[in-house]
């Protein structure tokens, strides 16, 4: 800290994480900007001042109802982090502040099974989606994204709620508090920051997560991971309507990460930053 | 009031037995200080008293009235944590309130309450401030504030000051002793430092792997240390503890002289030393020295003495303020 760091220092780093920042930004400036173009000027090759033509996103509606995608997208993705949140906050809870002899195995059992390619189940899965009359239906996303994403959810709240000093909830029971006067008063304010920033993360995990939600849907709930897949294939290749169509399937997430910026960094590095 | 006995209490982690049997009594209105190394058992001790642990054997009475059971909240004591475990989403006012809060009082009684205790902590231009924007002392008052608006029968304090610098230890030192003259309230302190314990303590319980070594005023444990343990941690710099010849010509196993109680003289005593290191504090000067047959000595001598590194001196303890102990380890 009273270190001076030199100005030169100082505008090297600057300049490299913009470059960086740009690099890994850029697939989706650039997808942006091509959903700005027509389609011919989008196969002319690489430009980056579009004619501002707003050709593609007027055909990308026409050919298909974005806002059912939009829906089943929300449903979905804020319904399996609801669903993972009442599943996991008492179990994170549990392991934080009643660990056992088996605590850490347990959670590197569930870690583990994010290790498992996906396309290993894929036909199982299949399978039993179809006979319990699951495929192609929100309730069936719902639950699977939950329980895709639930081994996360577990792990960042037992960090989260690991951090909350055990002393603390010590000096509440000393001040008189009821285990209900407890929870109210200074378990949940403490744990919600935490709860809050997984909550975002996993929605957009869930918003995102296309191996599953491709396969497991057609049309009655698909998303928009479907509505994009849907515009890549079937007529050829038509970059300019396929960018519109990503466009608008990312806008939403993009707009709720940049307002919850702070939240998200600290989900994201599992609480080491504060 | 604040009478607390402990009847044979013990406290035993699984298999691991932490403090085997303790009886212990203290009087309404004291300040008593656990001190002891770290890992004794202190906290454990403390802990069974507020009633975060449970114990393993025996009987804690407050007030007369059996509380091995009850719930923390019932024994009507404060306890100040070592790392002041405030609410941290609660302004410093909020804070101070929350025991009143939790007792139901009246907001009107709540505010004068806190209001009250701020003053008498200087917090009143910090009342609207979370935790997380005060320094350590600071924190250090609102734990204490949040104490003290309950007017409990007895105060626990956890090793409160460990976390501030040499300073401000000193400085809060003082201030919860004038708190103690002002509320006149009973007051159990934990510390691993025998400095503290030394200047705040009516009583000093001194601890040692879950027994209680000795009990006493910081006088008495000083003067009449009635073990080797004892003798070595009360006092600073610490004794002098000598075996061999010099301990069995006055009939002991070990024979303790305090740094203080070792008379100096540049010609002439009972032990020649060669000094090693001579710390130069202004009021008073420590010397490391060695002497042949008796070992490393530390001696005190006023702050005008001028020695120097390899410098020979002779030494002569005090006949009258020797400490002797048998082979057992206890004060003969
Ligand atoms: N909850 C616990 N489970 C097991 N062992 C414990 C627990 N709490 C304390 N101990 C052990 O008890 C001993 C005394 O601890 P403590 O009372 O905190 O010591 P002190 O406060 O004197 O430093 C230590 O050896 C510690 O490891
Ligand atoms: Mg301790």
């Amino acid at each position: 800290m009273a270190r001076a760091v030199s100005t030169q220092t100082k505008v090297g780093w600057t300049i490299a994480a913009w470059v960086i920042a740009l690099l890994i930004f850029f697939p989706i400036l650039y997808t942006i900007i091509t959903s700005f173009k027509s389609e011919t000027e989008a196969i002319a090759g690489f430009k980056l001042i579009p004619s501002g033509t707003l050709e593609s996103y007027a055909e990308v509606q026409s050919q298909s109802n974005y806002f059912k995608f939009f829906m089943n997208s929300v449903v979905i993705s804020v319904g399996s982090t609801i669903l993972a949140l009442l599943i996991a906050i008492p179990a994170a809870w549990s392991m934080a502040f009643s660990p056992t002899k088996r605590t850490k195995d347990i959670l590197m059992w569930m870690l583990s099974t994010k290790m498992m390619p996906a396309v290993a189940v894929l036909v199982p899965m299949y399978l039993i989606f179809r006979d319990w009359g699951l495929l192609d239906s929100r309730i069936g996303l719902t639950v699977m994204l939950m329980l895709i994403n639930l081994p996360i959810v577990v792990w960042m709240l037992y960090t989260y709620f690991r951090e909350i000093p055990g002393e603390i909830l010590e000096a509440s029971r000393m001040d008189g508090a009821t285990l209900w006067g407890e929870i109210v008063y200074v378990l949940t304010p403490m744990a919600i920051p935490g709860i809050a920033s997984t909550m975002l993360l996993n929605i957009i995990l869930a918003w995102n997560e296309a191996f599953w939600t491709i396969r497991l849907s057609t049309t009655n709930a698909a998303p928009l991971t479907a509505f994009i897949a849907s515009f890549s294939s079937p007529q050829g290749l038509f970059w300019a309507k396929l960018s519109a169509a990503s466009t608008l399937a990312i806008a939403p997430i993009l707009i709720m990460g940049w307002f919850s910026q702070k939240q998200l960094v600290r989900g994201l590095t599992f609480g080491a930053v504060k | 009031m604040g009478n607390i006995t402990l009847k044979q209490v013990s406290k035993s982690f699984g298999a691991t037995v932490i403090i085997p049997k303790i009886d212990l009594v203290i009087e309404d209105g004291e300040f008593v200080v656990f001190v002891g190394p770290s890992g004794c058992g202190k906290s454990t001790l403390l802990r069974l008293i507020a009633g975060l642990e449970d114990t393993s054997g025996g009987t804690i009475n407050i007030d007369g009235r059996d509380v091995t059971g009850e719930a923390p909240a019932k024994r009507k004591l404060a306890m100040v944590f070592q790392s002041y475990a405030l609410y941290p989403h609660m302004t410093v006012a909020k804070n101070i309130a929350f025991p009143l809060k939790m007792a139901g009082e009246s907001q009107a009684s709540i505010d004068k309450k806190v209001q009250d205790a701020a003053r008498v902590l200087n917090l009143t231009n910090y009342l609207e401030r979370r935790p997380g924007q005060l320094s350590g002392g600071q924190r250090q008052r609102v734990a204490i504030g949040r104490a003290i608006v309950r007017q409990p029968s007895a105060f626990l304090f956890d090793e409160p000051l460990s976390n501030l610098d040499a300073a401000l230890r000193g400085t809060m030192r003082l201030e919860i002793s004038e708190l103690h003259h002002q509320l006149k309230t009973t007051m159990i302190y934990v510390t691993h430092d025998q400095v503290e314990a030394m200047t705040m303590a009516d009583k000093i319980v001194v601890l040692n792997a879950g027994n209680i070594e000795q009990v006493g005023s910081p006088m008495e444990l000083y003067k009449t240390p009635k073990n080797l343990f004892v003798a070595g941690f009360i006092g600073s710099p610490k004794m002098n503890l000598i075996t061999g010849a010099p301990a069995a010509k006055v009939g002991a196993t070990t024979v303790g002289v305090r740094p203080e109680h070792l008379a100096i003289s540049k010609t002439s005593g009972d032990w020649k030393a060669t000094v090693g290191v001579a710390e130069h504090l202004g009021s008073d000067t420590f010397l490391h020295v060695h002497s042949d047959g008796v070992g490393p000595l530390t001696v005190r001598g006023d702050g005008e003495i001028s020695v120097k590194h390899g410098d020979t001196i002779f030494l002569t303890p005090d006949p009258s303020k020797l400490h002797r102990f048998g082979a057992d380890g206890r004060a003969i």
